[in-house]
């Protein structure tokens, strides 16, 4: 029996960050991949009462929820690459942007595009001032920030590029589109996203179903 | 020893999760009260991202975020530990911490509506605090089990303020008999030393809390709200 299980869904964003964390400290684990949308599984609902979300990291039977409360435990539960660095006053910056990311742009999932694109293009901003003279989030390396920005790279740019709207363009955000490049071809990174156009797929169906239902709600 | 200050604000139950966590471990601060909502250069300085208190500088380097100053304060002065050592109970106390922060509002709600609204946002506060009452207190005396913690210190306000905030909206929403455990919790938290020592004046907050409410409800009346 696997020690570490993870209940998760390919296409969330919440759920790879734990792949990615558990992969950079080369946990093994067993992935249970939960159908989110349809029917979650009676194992995650008991293991998540409170959100019955994914994901849950299943640790010698006791169950971990919330993604940033999971990259904190793994960071401090197995050896290998700093997810959080050592020093305390770092530590609280790395929790302030970690936070800022989570509130601000995630937030944005399932607005309407354009007024995810305005709020956004404020704390982008914000953000693109963080990567000064910086490769990642977390220096030469990646670190927390840039695991939960994963967001930013796939999940908020596809809705942005279906709806036809450029948000981050080189112009406005030369640090931040670098550190896409650097990120994306990131091999623990690039691994451990869903491809591309399964993501795209997913966002399409989303808009279809929404743009469906609005459409019954005004008959 | 490095210099300790606090930017916060009297009314705001942010500073005092921040007042409590230093008095707890005995560290030494200055106390720096913002005249809000007019805001100080330095706080500006200090917290340019969201503007707020209550900021956290030590040794001259700035921290913002109540909950990122908790966890700053518990690593840097060790001393009168306010989170579980076990690794599993740590993620426990993390997760009801950020549960505190993210349903802060709705528990919130009924003081900015009324009517039918309001009774809808009674509701919704009954079951946030029925899952504290079932699934985070268990039976112990704390959230953080026989002595207070971080988790105590985040919910905190619900011991003083949130009865305040009642009294000003026309509601009264945690009572003895509908969610005992938390009303128990409630009792055991003011009589706390350090917490019984270090509250603001009931009768400042309420007057803030009446003006408030009286601007908030106001602008729900203007027929086309600014």
């Amino acid at each position: 029996m696997a020690e570490v299980k993870l209940f998760g869904s390919s296409g969330s964003p919440f759920s790879r960050r734990i792949e990615v964390a558990l992969k950079m400290k080369g946990v093994e684990y067993e992935f249970i991949e939960e159908d989110v949308y349809n029917k979650k599984s009676p194992l995650l609902l008991k293991y998540n009462p409170v959100h019955k979300k994914v994901p849950v990291l299943l640790h010698n039977g006791k169950p971990i929820c919330e993604s940033v409360v999971i990259l904190e435990y793994i960071d401090e539960t197995w050896e290998g690459p700093s997810i959080l660095p050592k020093d305390p006053y770092e530590r609280a910056m790395v929790r302030f942007w970690v936070k800022f990311l989570d509130e601000k742009l995630v937030r944005s999932i399932g607005e309407e595009q354009e007024k995810a694109k305005e709020e956004a293009t404020e704390f982008l901003k914000i953000l693109e001032g963080t990567l000064s003279g910086k490769k990642f989030f977390g220096g030469d390396s990646i670190g927390m920030v840039d695991i939960v920005a994963n967001f930013i790279a796939y999940w908020f740019m596809i809705p942005q590029e279906l709806a036809g709207i450029d948000v981050l363009t080189k112009e406005k955000f030369p640090k931040l589109n670098e550190w896409m490049n650097e990120y994306l071809n990131c091999s623990i990174i690039k691994e451990n996203l869903p491809l591309k156009d399964k993501l795209t797929a997913l966002f399409q169906a989303r808009f279809q179903a929404f743009a469906a239902a609005a459409a019954a709600s005004v008959k | 020893m490095e210099e300790v200050k606090l930017y916060g604000f009297g009314p705001s139950p942010f500073s005092y999760r921040v007042i409590w966590a230093l008095k707890l471990k005995g560290v030494k601060y200055e106390y720096i009260e913002e005249n809000l909502p007019m805001k100080s250069p330095k706080l500006l300085q200090h917290n340019p991202v969201h503007k707020k208190v209550p900021v956290l500088v030590h040794g001259g380097k700035p921290i913002s975020e109540s909950l990122v100053i908790l966890e700053y304060i518990e690593e840097t002065w060790p001393e009168n530990p306010l989170l579980p050592k076990d690794a599993h109970e740590k993620a426990m106390a993390r997760f009801w911490i950020r549960f505190a922060e993210d349903k802060y509002p709705t528990l919130n709600t009924f003081f900015r509506t009324v009517g039918q609204d309001q009774q809808l946002a009674i509701k919704e506060a009954l079951k946030v605090l029925q899952i504290l009452e079932d699934q985070a207190l268990g039976n112990n005396k704390f959230f953080n089990g026989n002595t207070v913690g971080l988790v105590d210190i985040s919910f905190g306000w619900l011991a003083y303020w949130f009865d305040c905030i009642e009294e000003t909206a026309g509601a009264k929403i945690i009572k003895s008999n509908n969610l005992p455990r938390l009303h128990e919790w409630i009792k055991n938290f003011k009589q706390i030393p350090v917490i019984q020592e270090n509250l603001p004046s009931r009768d400042k907050l309420l007057a803030y809390l009446k003006t408030k409410r009286e601007k908030i409800l106001s602008c729900i009346f203007i027929p086309n709200g600014h």
